[in-house]
């Protein structure tokens, strides 16, 4: 990675872990995360915060990560899809994404878990259509929805049962 | 992207020293999901970001003891319609920060960033000016206020100096027994543009109309207050043809153009369709 003139050292926390790192002061956090931290989770789909395939929590919200510049992220808290499971067992929303055949592709999956994730910490018992309202932020080219929203459905109850 | 410096401002006079010393190539940063866009597509020449939101007034929603609400110009918008007192005391607030964007842009985005960026149709514009929203600005002259509705200069310009941005945007109280309403038309559920957007306040004296505003969106070079709407119910009753003359008065107000999102006579029809209905949701609130 070649070291531009307007570098700067980024002091941030992901996932729990303090990293310290190198960026480009027009870095875009998604860029950083894919480009600088090899962090290839969230993904590139549109750019401009229309289609969510970036989504990670800053500071416990959702955002997406494209419309985030990396040296905002100096002291803050970034979660992303790495850290989503717990070592090998994966979270109930992943497992319910698989069960429920929720992606075809995949591409917009990590966003998707990003997002249904905050909506559950925030509402644990979405109606079908709070769940939709929510997710309108993610693009899916592939599954027409229903399946995701089915997942994130039966998650959610799985969740509260194991409350 | 082209930006090429980032700088955290963690007070207003900080801020305000930046910006002048960055003259016309540095920006406000706010919740960054407009002026992010505009860098990386080189809509606009940028070559330093000022970030407002370390601020701590910036991002503050206050509710004060007369009943007025003051909400820092970089507040994110979940902040403000997930707060219950908005959400019953200044509802047109609440629902058009509600669906600017998704959950995402949401946890970011700004009502000074949605104003300063002066898009006809903003949405939380058209509410801001029925609300008497007034922006208190901050610059190398010191401070000033200018209301909402005389905020917008044209599409994407607004009527800051060099060196000024807006501190926060202070609602005076509603009155006692008033309503208010805003609604857009959207060919989606959620996640869209307005083809049009429409807001009122209206305040009575039992039956009788003392006090109204209306404004719209998406239907001019700028956000519109509509004079002409008002006066057509002040000193009346909402009857079925007072509304209708506030509809008239609305559609001749409007002069919006054929875009990719809506025709002039679609955008004229809308008009007059949701001016009637967020009278008729306001005179719904201000009953209950
Ligand atoms: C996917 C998506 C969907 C969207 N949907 C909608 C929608 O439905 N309705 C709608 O109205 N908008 C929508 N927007 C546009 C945008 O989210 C809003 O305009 C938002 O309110 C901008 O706020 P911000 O804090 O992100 O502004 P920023 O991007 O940070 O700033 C916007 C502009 O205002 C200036 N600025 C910001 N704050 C200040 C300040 N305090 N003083 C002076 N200047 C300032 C900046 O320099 C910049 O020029 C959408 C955007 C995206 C990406
Ligand atoms: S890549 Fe960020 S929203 Fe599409
Ligand atoms: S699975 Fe392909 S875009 Fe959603």
């Amino acid at each position: 990675m070649t070291t531009t003139d307007d570098a700067i050292l980024i002091r941030t926390t992901i996932n729990g872990d303090p990293v310290t790192f190198l960026s480009s002061q027009r870095d875009s956090l998604l860029e950083a995360l894919r480009e600088r931290l090899n962090m290839t989770g969230a993904k590139e789909g549109c750019n401009n915060g229309n289609c969510g395939a970036c989504s990670v929590m800053l500071d416990g919200r959702l955002v997406n990560s494209c419309l985030v510049l990396a040296a905002e992220v100096e002291g803050a808290h970034v979660d992303t899809i790495e850290g989503m499971a717990d070592g090998e067992t994966l979270h109930p929303l992943q497992q319910a994404f698989l069960e429920e055949a929720a992606l075809q592709c995949g591409i917009c999956t990590p966003g998707f878990l990003m997002s249904s994730r905050a909506l559950l910490a925030e509402n644990p018992t979405p109606t079908e259509e709070e769940v939709r309202f929510w997710l309108a932020g993610n693009l899916c080219r592939c599954t027409g929805y229903d399946k995701i929203v089915r997942a994130v459905l039966k998650a959610a109850g799985e969740m509260n049962e194991a409350r | 992207m082209q930006a090429v410096k980032y700088a955290r401002a963690s007070s207003v006079d900080e801020a305000v020293t930046l910006l002048r010393d960055g003259g016309d190539t540095a920006r406000v940063l706010a919740g960054g999901t407009d002026v992010i866009v505009q860098a990386r597509e080189r809509r606009r020449h940028i070559e330093l970001f000022v970030d407002i939101k370390h601020i701590p007034e910036l991002t503050s929603l206050t509710h004060e003891g007369d009943g007025g609400l003051t909400v820092g110009a970089a507040t994110p918008l979940y902040r403000i319609y997930g707060d219950t007192e908005v959400v019953r005391r200044f509802p047109a607030l609440a629902e058009s920060t509600h669906v600017i964007g998704g959950k995402a842009v949401q946890g970011r985005a700004s009502l000074g960033g949605n104003l300063a960026n002066a898009s006809p149709a903003a949405d939380s514009i058209p509410a801001m000016i029925v609300l008497a929203g007034v922006a208190r600005v901050a610059g190398p002259g010191g401070a000033r206020e200018v209301p909402v509705a005389e905020f917008c200069s044209g599409p994407g310009r607004n009527v800051l100096q060099p060196g000024e941005f807006i501190t926060s945007i202070h609602f005076p109280p509603p009155a006692a027994g008033s309503g208010q309403a805003w609604e857009r038309f959207i060919p989606r559920n959620e996640m869209d543009i307005a083809v049009v957007n429409a807001a009122t306040y209206l305040a009575f004296d039992g039956d009788v109309v003392t006090e109204a505003r209306f404004a719209l969106g998406a239907v001019a070079a700028t956000p519109l207050s509509v004079p002409a709407a008002a006066a057509a119910v002040i000193g009346r009753r909402l009857t079925d043809e007072t509304i209708a003359a506030a509809a008239e008065a609305a559609r001749q107000t409007a002069t919006p153009i054929s875009d990719m999102r809506g025709t002039v006579r679609q955008r004229k029809h809308l008009v007059g369709v949701l001016t009637e209905h967020v009278i008729r949701r306001a005179v719904e609130r201000a009953r209950a």
